[in-house]
């Protein structure tokens, strides 16, 4: 995949260019909605949006390992979960406070990244999806078997809910989306940094041409560990959101259907930039919880519209119209 | 940008954004809540997957109830909503977050596996919604982790285990038993409270296997039950019950050792289904469809006249359960929306005529009820789990005394708590 | 002594079923490079569509001539004109599938229900045998020989025919394959519905016992995995040392170590994985 002139990269590759003005509006234009709108909604709708952020956050770090270095990694829920268990180990059995259990979550899953990156940074391609896939395994059977710390089936539930502090109940769904969205707009800022700075640019050269980069003399299994690592810990910032917002960790949050369900999210959306993920993850919540309202056919519909979309758009919604630019 | 591609682009920005619109649209359209309007009921358990047979029965006696009263109570209609969990918590969450939220339900029913009940229970609390769960026997969602909203009108896990520990050591004569059960909470509690008693009565549990949840095939399992024991206790529903039989007769063991186990091992959800192989197995549980009263002879016609098969114990706890949401509703005059008063009458009323037998809620919310020891047999060509020992007046702490059994910890995997001080004569 | 050699016995009929699902996976990617996330979905499609045949005729070997025959078709109608188009880009290629995999799943949802179900034991192999104190269903000792059969076959089938050599031509460089007289759609096709009626074979042998029920699909799909990873991609002695390894794993993990059986499972994926990605068997 290095040396490929895939549709994949080429896309990708042009889709780092300057935003152009029209996305530039949808961006701003779905940002001030964001903002402005839930107080208007019922709490189901503030609810399903609090989801889409925090997918959004996990699918944005998916996508600096896939789109961004050309890791496709097939267990990142693995991060995700790990954190939200250890918020919800922390919170619950340990009775730490807020900031002491966000912590460990976030610690716990970026170390988690550090010693799994170890193991699979100079791995590539399909052999790396299948590791990543193994790990991911390996996570969701502990999560499953270790029943004295996870609870196997039970899992985790009565996480306690975030305290009032300065007279607001942060646990209130209006209340707590804004603190999601303040935490999506700053992951997606960071992530943004992240990928234009000469780092970002290197891991994106990475995934046009490994041996390109070798022989500029870039260490690139270094850059590819470090993408690692930071891919897991954004994953564990989503994770630790998610498991206040949902009060409940269980093994289904990082098996094989939930790392594929954020893989989707990345490769529906658009690789290779952070607004595709984040369209995304926004758009599979929504289709599962709202077309599940009025047909039970979702999965179904969810297969359809993914299978038109790699045949028609097989950079994703958000690179659409991509393609016909020449690689330089 | 090109024409082309900017156009395409457009077009899917448009359709995207009335897709949301429409979406969001529909969502916010508020359901009316005149007292005209239906009592609406949000019902969730497993339509799919390894326990859909209990979801299903769940549901077909909740539906049975419904149609012998025309979906109505007090003046008001029923409005039925219907989720499927899979019998994964984590769905369960997210479907009662959509009848409640969404669909503004007034009163919550349903949930199968001891795992969905701990996980909604925070929510439904913190919701203040009333929840009647008719199966859900987690023993701590009465007992130490009692909730103000959840009613529960079946059992706890370990509440026929206490009698039976005693019947095993005593009736059957059984002095070593080797267990085997899924390995999750309703597991621990009812082998755990089997082998309080059977212990204490002087019989030993020498080996305990604990299966993942989703088991498939038993074969490791059961090559390391040890063969000298005197019966093998199991512990099982759905899919797995069925492959449990089949296998146990397989690797010779049906021959060997007896088997005995909780009640839902040879429920009637998944008896017609199973063949020779479950003849002779002793197990308990606070209903059977063999149960030879008026009432339960009445709900076993009408059931199987509707759905043409026997009524399950999942069944019956839902028929139960709706039974006792109506008389509710009826004590309230039908003003459901007024919730806490709505909830005061959820744990007043008395309903009786119940097909399983007398019940009574204690003042920990848990029902008191017939324990039955129950022997499939054969009769008149069909399977059937047929009355043998009969426990009146069961309450979930047995013979001791409610304090100090709750002083000493929960069933898990790992502990059995020892038998605490008997309930004062 | 009993003991181990039920728990032998039971190992080896895991590997046998395993070696079944693993065999059509490792065939696909080796001949095509395609990573078949809809595999499982195979399985699962096979187990149903027997579900229905064996229901009217009560013949579980018409039932697994109905499962290949229509799995094997989707199959290949999957590969000839959905997946052709991405013929040498893998990620695509795999994304499609799981695409496909979502579509298979409710599907079968839609068309047969939630309801759980296994099937029934053919006549003749209903019961067990007995040996002193061991007792072992027919059964599965049957299966065990039918996945030995299988293998063999498959191995004279890719040794000792011209097939192999064809399909890699085909698959390494289309346009000289083709310009030789070589039919590459047709061939690419029909190795993909190949390995797809493998798996739909697999997935009637495993019905008596496995039966078949939504979330089959997901269940076996990463077993696969681990068995064509620790063989290696595209070997077919792999898969066989890969099932008969994972097999015993399985079993004697569960019973030794049950708190930890699924990482006695997949932690030897990750070590291979680490170490010589493409397998005990694999080619580099």
């Amino acid at each position: 995949m290095g040396e490929a002139s895939s549709n994949f990269d080429r896309a990708a590759s042009t889709a780092r260019t300057r935003l152009s003005r029209r996305k530039l509006g949808i961006l701003i234009a779905g940002l001030v909605g964001l903002a402005v709108l839930p107080p208007i909604l019922t709490s189901y709708w503030v609810g399903l949006l609090t989801q889409a952020l925090i997918f959004g956050v996990l699918a944005m770090s998916l996508d600096i390992l896939l789109g961004y270095t050309g890791m496709p990694s097939f267990g990142h829920a693995g991060f995700f979960g790990v954190a939200a268990y250890a918020v919800a180990v922390f919170s619950t059995r340990y009775h730490a406070r807020f900031l002491v259990s966000a912590l460990a979550g976030l610690v716990i899953g970026t170390l988690l990244g550090a010693a799994f990156g170890l193991l699979v940074s100079h791995v590539r391609d399909v052999y790396f999806l299948m590791i990543t896939l193994a790990l991911g395994m390996v996570l969701w059977g502990l999560s499953y078997r270790w029943i004295p710390v996870t609870g196997g089936d039970n899992g985790i539930s009565d996480i306690p809910r975030l305290a009032t502090r300065l007279g607001v109940s942060w646990s209130a769904p209006l209340p707590f989306y804004y603190l999601t969205l303040v935490v999506f707009i700053a992951c997606g800022g960071l992530l943004m940094l992240l990928v234009h700075s000469p780092f970002g640019l290197t891991l994106q050269g990475i995934r046009e041409s490994e041996s390109r980069m070798k022989s500029l003399g870039v260490n690139t299994w270094l850059h590819r560990y470090l993408s690692y690592v930071i891919a897991g810990a954004f994953a564990s910032i989503a994770g630790i959101v998610w498991a206040y917002y949902n009060g409940f960790v269980g093994p289904t949050y990082l098996d094989l259907t939930a790392s594929s369900e954020i893989f989707l999210m990345v490769t529906l959306g658009g690789p290779g930039t952070l607004a595709g993920p984040a369209i995304g993850a926004g758009a599979i919540v929504l289709l599962k919880n709202v077309i599940s309202t009025y047909t039970q056919r979702w999965l179904l519909i969810l297969g359809a519209v993914y299978i038109v979309t790699i045949l028609w758009a097989p950079q994703g919604l958000w690179n659409l119209g991509a393609n016909r630019r020449p690689k330089t | 940008m090109n024409r082309k591609s900017a156009r395409r682009l457009a077009v899917t920005f448009v359709l995207t954004a009335t897709v949301a619109a429409a979406g969001l649209l529909a969502g916010q359209m508020a359901p009316d809540s005149a007292s005209a309007a239906p009592i609406r009921v949000g019902f969730v358990a497993p339509l799919s997957g390894a326990y859909a047979q209990n979801g299903r029965d769940i549901l077909n006696g909740l539906r049975l109830y419904l149609e012998q009263i025309g979906s109505q109570a007090a003046g008001r209609k029923i409005e039925l909503i219907v989720e499927d969990d899979e019998a994964i918590p984590a769905n369960s969450l997210t479907k009662a977050r959509k009848l409640v939220e969404r669909d503004q339900v007034n009163i919550m029913a349903g949930a199968l596996l001891s795992s969905t009940g701990y996980a909604l229970a925070p929510y439904i609390e913190s919701s203040q919604i009333p929840m009647i769960y008719p199966v859900v026997s987690a023993d701590d969602l009465t007992q130490r982790l009692r909730g103000k909203w959840i009613i529960r009108t079946g059992w706890s896990g370990s509440q026929p285990e206490h009698p039976f520990g005693n019947y095993a050591y005593n009736t059957l004569k059984l002095r070593k038993v080797a267990t085997i059960a899924l390995d999750y909470a309703f597991g621990w509690e009812s082998v755990g409270g089997f082998q309080r008693t059977f212990e204490a009565a002087g019989g030993k549990v020498t080996q305990k296997i604990w299966t993942p949840v989703s088991v498939h095939d038993f074969a490791p399992y059961l090559a390391q039950v040890s063969r000298d024991v005197d019966a093998v206790y199991a512990l099982f529903l759905g899919r797995s019950a069925l492959q449990f039989m089949r296998q146990y007769q397989e690797f010779g063991l049906k021959k060997r050792i007896l088997l005995i186990g909780a009640g839902t091992t040879t429920d009637e959800h998944v008896l017609p289904a199973m063949g020779d192989e479950a003849i002779g197995a002793i197990t308990v549980l606070h209903y059977s469809a063999a149960l030879d009263t008026p009432a339960n002879r009445a709900f076993v016609a009408a059931y199987r006249q509707k759905y043409n098969k026997l009524p399950s114990y999942y069944a019956e706890s839902m028929y139960t359960g709706a039974k006792w949401m109506v008389a509710a509703i009826e004590a309230v005059h039908g003003h459901v929306e007024d919730r806490e008063a709505f909830l005061h009458a959820l744990r007043t009323v008395k309903p009786t005529d119940l097909p399983r037998g007398p019940v009574e809620l204690d003042e920990y919310g848990n029902p008191v009820e017939n324990v039955y020891v129950r022997k499939v047999e054969r009769v008149n060509g069909a399977l059937q789990n047929t009355v043998i020992a009969t426990f009146p007046h069961v309450s979930q702490f047995w013979k001791y005394d409610p304090a100090s059994y709750l002083s000493l910890p929960l069933y898990t995997r790992q502990t059995v708590p020892p038998p605490p001080n008997l309930l004062q004569p | 002594m009993v003991y181990l050699i039920t728990q032998t016995l039971n190992g080896l009929f895991s590997a046998g079923l395993l070696f079944l699902i693993a065999s059509g996976l490792t065939l696909v990617f080796g001949v095509m490079r395609i990573v078949n996330i809809a595999h499982g979905s195979f399985y699962m499609l096979g187990v149903y569509v027997a579900f229905s045949v064996v229901n009217r005729t009560h013949s579980l070997l018409l039932g697994a001539l109905a499962a290949m025959l229509v799995v094997g078709g989707i199959g290949f109608a999957m590969q000839r004109f959905f997946l052709r188009r991405f013929a040498s880009q893998p990620l695509p290629e795999m994304m499609m599938t799981m695409g496909f995999a979502l579509l298979f799943r409710d599907g079968a949802l839609m068309i047969w229900g939630g309801d759980p179900f296994t099937l029934a034991y053919p006549s003749g192999l209903a019961g067990s045998l007995e040996f002193h104190d061991v007792v072992f269903p027919v059964y599965r000792l049957f299966v065990i020989l039918v996945a030995a059969g299988v293998g063999i076959l498959l191995g004279i089938l890719n040794g000792k025919t011209l097939i192999g050599a064809k399909l890699r031509a085909a698959v390494d460089d289309p346009e000289m394959a083709a310009g030789t007289g070589v039919p590459v759609a047709l061939l690419c096709g029909l190795v993909f519905a190949v390995g797809a009626a493998l798996a739909a074979f697999g997935g009637v042998m495993g019905g008596p016992i496995l039966g078949g029920y939504p979330g089959i699909d997901f269940d076996l799909l990463p077993l696969a995995f681990v068995v064509v990873i620790i063989g290696g991609m595209g070997s077919l002695r792999g898969a066989v040392v890969g099932s008969i390894i994972v097999g015993m794993i399985d079993n004697f993990g569960k019973a030794l170590v049950p708190e930890l059986s699924y990482f006695t499972l997949f932690a030897p994926m990750v070590i291979v994985l680490a170490l010589k990605p493409t397998g005990l068997y694999g080619r580099s």
